[in-house]
C-alpha cells in the first residue's frame, strides 16, 4: 500500500482528487476521487483507493475511474465506484455491479406528522416487524413458483403490480418505471432461481433495514414539495434492500463464467474479483441478460415489502393507506448496477455501460428517463444514513451527468469492520441508546445492533455535503429516524 | 499452542475467516465451520439432517468458492444451517463431503448476521507448517 495517499493524490479543487494514471502501470485512465480533505485521511486508511486504480486496468474505461465520497474498501471494486466502458471495446464486470444486483432504497411519504404517529409507534414498528420477514431464514409470505420467478425478473414491479400488491402509480416513479429492459431468466441458473425463490418480499440482513423516519430539514422547497414533501414533522418509510439470494447466487455463477472468459479474451487483472468479458461478447450479453433479470427481482422485492408497510401502517392506524395516508411512493432507485446508456463527452455523443457500484444514478431535470413528475425537479435520490443519526433526500443535476455519467453517492459508508464496531461498543446496549433519544429499535439479534451503531459509519451528512458544494447532486431533505427494522 | 482452526478476518465492509489444517480435507471442513460460525452460534444447532456435496472446480481456491456457495444455497433455499462437516475427500479439484445441521428455528437459534456470497478477493489457498491455510471474504 502507498506509504500516504496524499502525496499521491492531486488536489482539483476543495472536493476533487485526481489520482494519475502514473500512479500504476497498467492503469488506463486516472482515478477521480469526489471528497474532502477531512475525509481523505479516513479513505485512505484501508485499501479503497488502490481498489480506485485497480478499476483503471479495465479495457475501455472512460474518461476516469471514479469514487464517490461514501467510497470504502470493497472486493475488487470500491464500493462507492464508478465506471463507464465503451459498449464497442469494453468490458462489463459482475464485480462492478456486486452481489445485491440492484440493492436499492425506497421512500414512501406520508401525510402523518411525529406528533400523531408517537402513541402508535412501537405497536407500528413491531406490526412491521412481524410482517416483513427478515434476518437469516426469513421467508417471503408471497409463495412464487418457479414460472412465476421467471415472470418476476422480466416484468419487475409491475408482477407486483398485476397481482395487486402495488398502486398503478407505484411503477411511474421507480428507476426505469422498476422494469428493466432485456432480462434474460434463461440466463439465470436454476440455483439462482431457487435461492430467491423463497425469498421474494424479503429485507435480508447485513446493512438492509426498513425505517420510520421524520422530516427534520427541508433544504429545498420547490423540490422537496414535488415529491410530495411538506416540511419538518412529516412522517416517511425508508426501505434498503435487494435481489437476495437470487442475485448473489447470479453474480457467483458469472464471476466463475467471468474468470475464464477473462482468459479467453486476454484480459490482465490485478485482482481475480474484477473478473470481466467483452460486453460484445457472449458472456458478456448473457451476463447482462441475467443482472438485468435479477435486478427485476429486487425492483419486485422492494415492492411487496411497500406493500405489506402499507398494510401495516392501516392495520395499526386503522386509516386507509392511500387516500388518508397518502403512502405514495417518493422514487425507488438501484445503487449496485451496470447500465447501458447513452452520455456526452467532449460534445460527442456515446453509448457506454455505466457500472455503478454502491453508487446511486442521479438524472437532471429534463433528462427524457426521469419521470414526469421530476422533470423540473431532476431524479430524487435516496441516501441512507445510519440508524442514528439522519438520511438525505437528493436530486440529480446536469453537473452529475456531464462529470458521473448521472451518479452521485449511495449512503454513508463504513469506517469501522463489524468486528472493531463490536469491540469499541462492548457493553453499550444500543437499542436502549438509540430509545433514550425516542428511537424504537427492532432486530432479529440486538446484540447485533452494535455492528450498525453510527460510530461504524462515516457521517452523511459529510458525504451529502461534498456532493451538493461539487455540483453533483442537490440537497433537498434530511430525515431522522424513529423507528427501526434490522433484519 | 496449536492454531485454531479458523480466525475472523477483519475487513471494514464486510468479513472473513482464515482457517488452519493439517489436510485438505479438514482445511475445507474448518473453512465451513468458520462461514456459519459468522451467522448463527452454531452450538445450539443440532445435527437432524443431512446433505450430500460432490463438486468440481478447476483449482483449490475455485473449489473452496462452490464448496462454501454450495452451503449457501442449501442455507437460501431450504433454511440449512449447518453445524458440521463431514470432507470425505478433498483434492486440489474435486470435493465430496456430508454437511449435518437443521432447519433454522429463530426462536431457538442465536443467528447472526447473513452471508449473502463468497468473494474472490484476497482469496488464498496455500500450505503452511505442514499443513494449509485458506483466506477467504464473504459480502455481508
Amino acid at each position: 500500500m502507498a506509504a500516504s495517499w496524499k502525496e499521491i493524490l492531486q488536489k482539483i479543487d476543495d472536493w476533487r482528487w485526481l489520482l494519475p494514471k502514473e500512479y500504476k502501470a497498467g492503469m488506463r485512465v486516472p482515478g477521480l476521487i469526489f471528497a474532502s480533505e477531512e475525509m481523505l485521511g479516513v479513505i485512505g486508511q484501508d485499501q479503497a483507493l488502490e481498489q480506485v486504480a485497480n478499476v483503471a486496468f479495465l479495457p475501455g474505461i472512460v474518461n476516469y475511474s471514479m469514487a464517490m465520497p461514501d467510497i470504502h474498501w470493497g472486493y475488487g471494486f470500491p464500493i462507492g465506484g464508478v465506471a463507464a466502458m465503451r459498449v464497442e471495446d469494453g468490458v462489463v464486470s459482475p464485480g462492478g455491479v456486486g452481489f445485491d444486483i440492484n440493492c436499492g432504497t425506497r421512500v414512501l411519504r406520508t401525510n402523518l406528522t411525529e406528533e400523531e404517529l408517537r402513541p402508535h409507534l412501537k405497536e407500528l414498528v413491531n406490526q412491521l416487524f412481524r410482517d416483513i420477514p427478515s434476518g437469516i431464514g426469513g421467508h417471503g409470505l408471497v409463495k412464487a413458483s418457479m414460472k412465476e420467478i421467471d415472470e418476476v425478473m422480466v416484468e419487475g414491479a409491475r408482477w407486483a403490480l398485476a397481482q395487486g400488491y402495488a398502486w398503478p402509480e407505484d411503477v411511474e416513479s421507480m428507476e426505469s418505471g422498476g422494469a428493466l429492459k432485456g432480462a434474460n431468466p434463461d440466463k439465470v441458473s436454476q440455483r439462482a432461481k431457487q435461492r430467491g425463490m423463497p425469498q421474494l418480499g424479503t429485507l435480508g440482513s447485513g446493512n438492509h433495514f426498513l425505517e420510520i423516519q421524520v422530516i427534520d430539514t427541508v433544504f429545498d422547497r420547490e423540490k422537496a414539495d414535488a415529491m410530495g414533501i411538506q416540511g419538518p414533522g412529516q412522517v416517511l418509510v425508508f426501505i434498503h434492500t435487494g435481489s437476495r439470494g437470487l442475485g448473489h447466487q447470479t453474480c457467483t455463477d458469472y464471476l466463475e463464467v467471468m474468470e475464464e472468459a477473462a482468459q479467453k479474451y486476454k484480459i490482465e487483472l490485478p485482482d481475480k474479483q474484477l473478473a470481466c468479458a467483452p460486453i460484445s461478447s457472449k458472456e458478456g450479453q448473457d451476463y447482462l441478460g441475467a443482472m438485468t433479470a435479477a435486478a427485476n427481482f429486487a425492483f419486485c422485492n422492494r415492492q411487496l415489502i411497500a406493500h405489506w408497510t402499507r398494510q401495516a401502517f392501516e392495520r395499526v392506524l386503522g386509516r386507509d393507506a392511500r387516500d388518508d395516508l397518502g403512502m405514495h411512493l417518493v422514487y425507488d432507485v438501484a445503487h449496485n448496477i451496470a447500465k447501458i446508456e447513452r452520455h456526452r463527452l467532449s460534445g460527442r455523443e456515446m453509448t457506454l455501460c455505466v457500472h455503478r457500484k454502491g453508487a446511486t444514478r442521479a438524472f437532471p431535470p429534463g433528462h427524457p428517463d426521469v419521470p414526469a413528475r421530476y422533470q423540473r425537479t431532476g431524479q430524487p435520490v435516496l441516501v441512507p444514513g445510519d440508524m442514528g443519526r439522519y438520511s438525505y433526500i437528493c436530486t440529480g443535476t446536469q453537473q452529475a451527468m456531464t462529470e458521473t455519467w448521472g451518479s452521485t453517492c449511495h449512503g454513508a459508508g463504513r469506517v469501522q469492520s463489524r468486528h472493531a464496531a463490536k469491540r469499541m461498543l462492548q457493553g453499550v446496549d444500543i437499542a436502549q441508546r438509540l430509545a433514550e433519544r425516542g428511537i424504537y429499535v427492532r432486530a432479529q439479534n440486538r446484540g447485533l445492533l452494535a455492528e450498525e451503531a453510527s460510530e461504524a459509519y462515516k457521517d452523511v451528512a459529510q458525504v451529502v455535503d461534498v456532493l451538493h458544494e461539487a455540483g453533483i447532486a442537490d440537497r433537498v431533505t434530511r430525515m431522522r429516524p424513529i423507528g427501526v427494522i434490522k433484519g | 499452542m496449536p492454531r485454531p482452526p479458523f480466525e475472523v478476518l477483519e475487513h471494514t465492509a464486510d468479513a472473513g475467516i482464515v482457517a488452519h489444517a493439517r489436510t485438505l480435507e479438514e482445511l475445507f471442513a474448518n473453512a465451513a465451520a468458520g462461514m456459519f460460525s459468522l451467522m448463527a452460534d452454531l452450538g445450539g444447532v443440532r445435527q437432524a439432517e443431512q446433505r450430500d456435496i460432490d463438486i468440481e472446480a478447476r483449482d483449490r481456491e475455485a473449489l473452496l468458492v462452490r464448496w462454501l456457495t454450495e452451503l449457501l444455497y442449501y442455507l437460501d433455499a431450504e433454511e440449512m444451517l449447518f453445524s458440521r462437516f463431514d470432507v470425505d475427500e478433498a483434492t486440489d479439484t474435486r470435493l465430496r463431503a456430508r454437511a449435518y445441521g437443521e432447519r433454522i428455528d429463530p426462536r431457538r437459534h442465536r443467528l447472526h448476521f447473513g452471508v449473502k456470497a463468497v468473494t474472490r478477493h484476497m482469496l488464498e489457498v496455500a500450505p503452511e507448517n505442514g499443513g494449509y491455510r485458506a483466506q477467504v471474504l464473504f459480502d455481508i
